[in-house]
């Protein structure tokens, strides 16, 4: 299947190919911007195929959204505990671990003070973005208080581990009537300085809560100057963006660049254009804890390749 | 989450027929949408205002209610009308339209939401806000 040719966004067929992936744990790598799919595995599987490369290895928490309770899951704080649970659980501790927004549904201190009273608890440094539901209180200041240290604009950053340079943007703030999630021109500005003395054989890891592709603009799902922020990483050889927001797995690779959307730790969303609008699906209880989850990203080194595995709370 | 797409284009047939009655009605008969009470609706469901347009006179009391299990905002496009606070499941925000215009407005917190808000000019004297 050839995948470079697909640069208009995705397709109903695409999406349904997609959504194929969101199997138990899949396993793939990018190796001179081709994907092999190692196929679908059980979790027993996928963490041994993590523990054999000896390298990086971090986490992505996604959605957590601390403070729901409605029928979709009635206790978000719960499943975010079981994702915890999970996470520490791992046999390959994760160096340290990235949060892709929506950490909070409401903005409520309460709910960032809970969500980080359990997050900690797994003892990794976590590097966070916005989601839209984390800037809901009436000044903004919460999350960049608590988490925006050291960030510029809305809260955006880059570091390096690894040789890998990691760029966590904010495409959440100042959205446009009738647009999509939105970088900004200052954003774009500091993105193209930011990745501009880096040699292209750095890999990169661009994370951000909306994706910065175009999943399904009827619903909202993409950023309107995604394109032009990875147009400032066409030179490089491997570019992996992580995102959150549409609470289900999306893979899609374009060229050098491997899109991939995390599950939510709180409650699932319908697949494109199967539900009249993506709000919080409700699914019969034994089901939800199979549509949550975690995922976690390896990175090795001198092979330039990534390793991206899905693990569900339950499978 | 439980309507069907026959479901919704049901509701949003239904809505367009209320907008243009309600256009009807004001244009046919001025004297009766004078003293009818000042209040308009607009419920949130499924990610969509509902009517998506909603004609008033102006001194309506126009108010967004939230039926979606997700928090909404209203925002005007420009600075038409002060912008709520985010409403969670059944919360509701009202604004007092004394100024004839058309006002655009979305979600702040999922902008591809959009609505139109008509105030129409009052006639008569007791009109006047
Ligand atoms: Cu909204």
């Amino acid at each position: 299947m050839s995948e470079s040719d697909r640069d208009d966004g995705v397709s109903r067929r695409r999406v349904l190919e997609c959504m194929t992936w969101a199997g138990t744990g899949v396993l793939w790598t990018i190796s001179g911007g081709v994907p092999h799919a190692l196929g679908i595995m059980g979790e027993a599987q996928a963490q041994q195929a993590a523990q054999q490369t000896k390298s990086l290895t971090f986490l992505q928490l996604s959605d957590s959204h601390v403070g729901f309770d409605k029928p979709a899951n009635p206790n978000a704080l719960g499943t975010l505990e079981e994702a915890v649970a999970k996470v520490n659980a791992l046999p390959q501790k994760p160096a340290f671990a990235i949060h892709t927004g929506d950490i909070s549904h409401l903005s409520l201190e309460s709910q960032f003070d809970d969500a980080d009273r359990v997050i900690s608890q797994t003892r990794l440094d976590v590097h966070y973005v916005p989601g839209e539901h984390d800037f809901l209180d009436p000044d903004q200041k919460f999350y960049r208080e608590r988490y925006g240290r050291g960030s510029k604009g809305a809260g955006w950053y880059s570091f390096d581990a690894n040789g890998v340079h990691f760029v966590g943007l904010v495409n959440v703030v100042d959205l446009k009537a009738g647009g999509l999630g939105n970088l900004g021109n200052d954003q774009l500005e500091w993105l193209q300085d930011d990745v501009k003395h880096l040699s292209a054989s750095t890999p990169i890891v661009l994370f951000a809560h909306i994706p910065l592709w175009t999943v399904y603009p009827d619903w909202g799902w993409g950023t309107q100057d995604g394109a032009q922020a990875l147009s400032y990483l066409k030179r490089f050889g491997s570019v992996t963006v992580l995102n959150g927001h549409i609470h289900q797995v999306m893979q899609k690779v374009e060229g050098n660049v491997t899109f991939h959307t995390a599950r939510s730790t709180a409650f699932p969303q319908p697949a494109p254009d199967t539900a009249p609008s993506p709000g919080p699906m409700k699914v019969p209880d034994d089901q939800l804890r199979t549509m949550l989850g975690i995922t976690d990203v390896t990175f090795k080194q001198n092979e330039q390749r990534l390793a991206i595995i899905d693990s569900p709370l339950k499978t | 989450m439980t309507l069907s797409s026959t479901a919704r284009s049901a509701c949003l047939a239904a809505a367009l027929g209320a907008v243009s009655t309600l256009g009807l009605a004001a244009a046919a008969l001025p004297g009766f949408a004078q003293s009818a009470p000042a209040a308009g609706a607009v419920s949130i469901d499924n990610f969509t205002f509902t009517p998506q347009t909603l004609t008033v006179r102006a001194g309506t009391t126009v108010t967004w209610t939230n039926k979606d299990d997700i928090p909404h905002g209203i925002a005007a496009t420009g600075n038409g009308f002060t912008r709520s606070k985010a409403l969670d499941t059944d919360d509701s925000y009202s604004f007092t339209f004394t100024t004839p215009g058309t006002y655009k407005y979305f979600c702040y917190i999922h902008p591809h939401m959009v609505g139109t808000i008509v105030v129409e000019a009052a006639t008569g004297s007791n009109a006047t806000p």
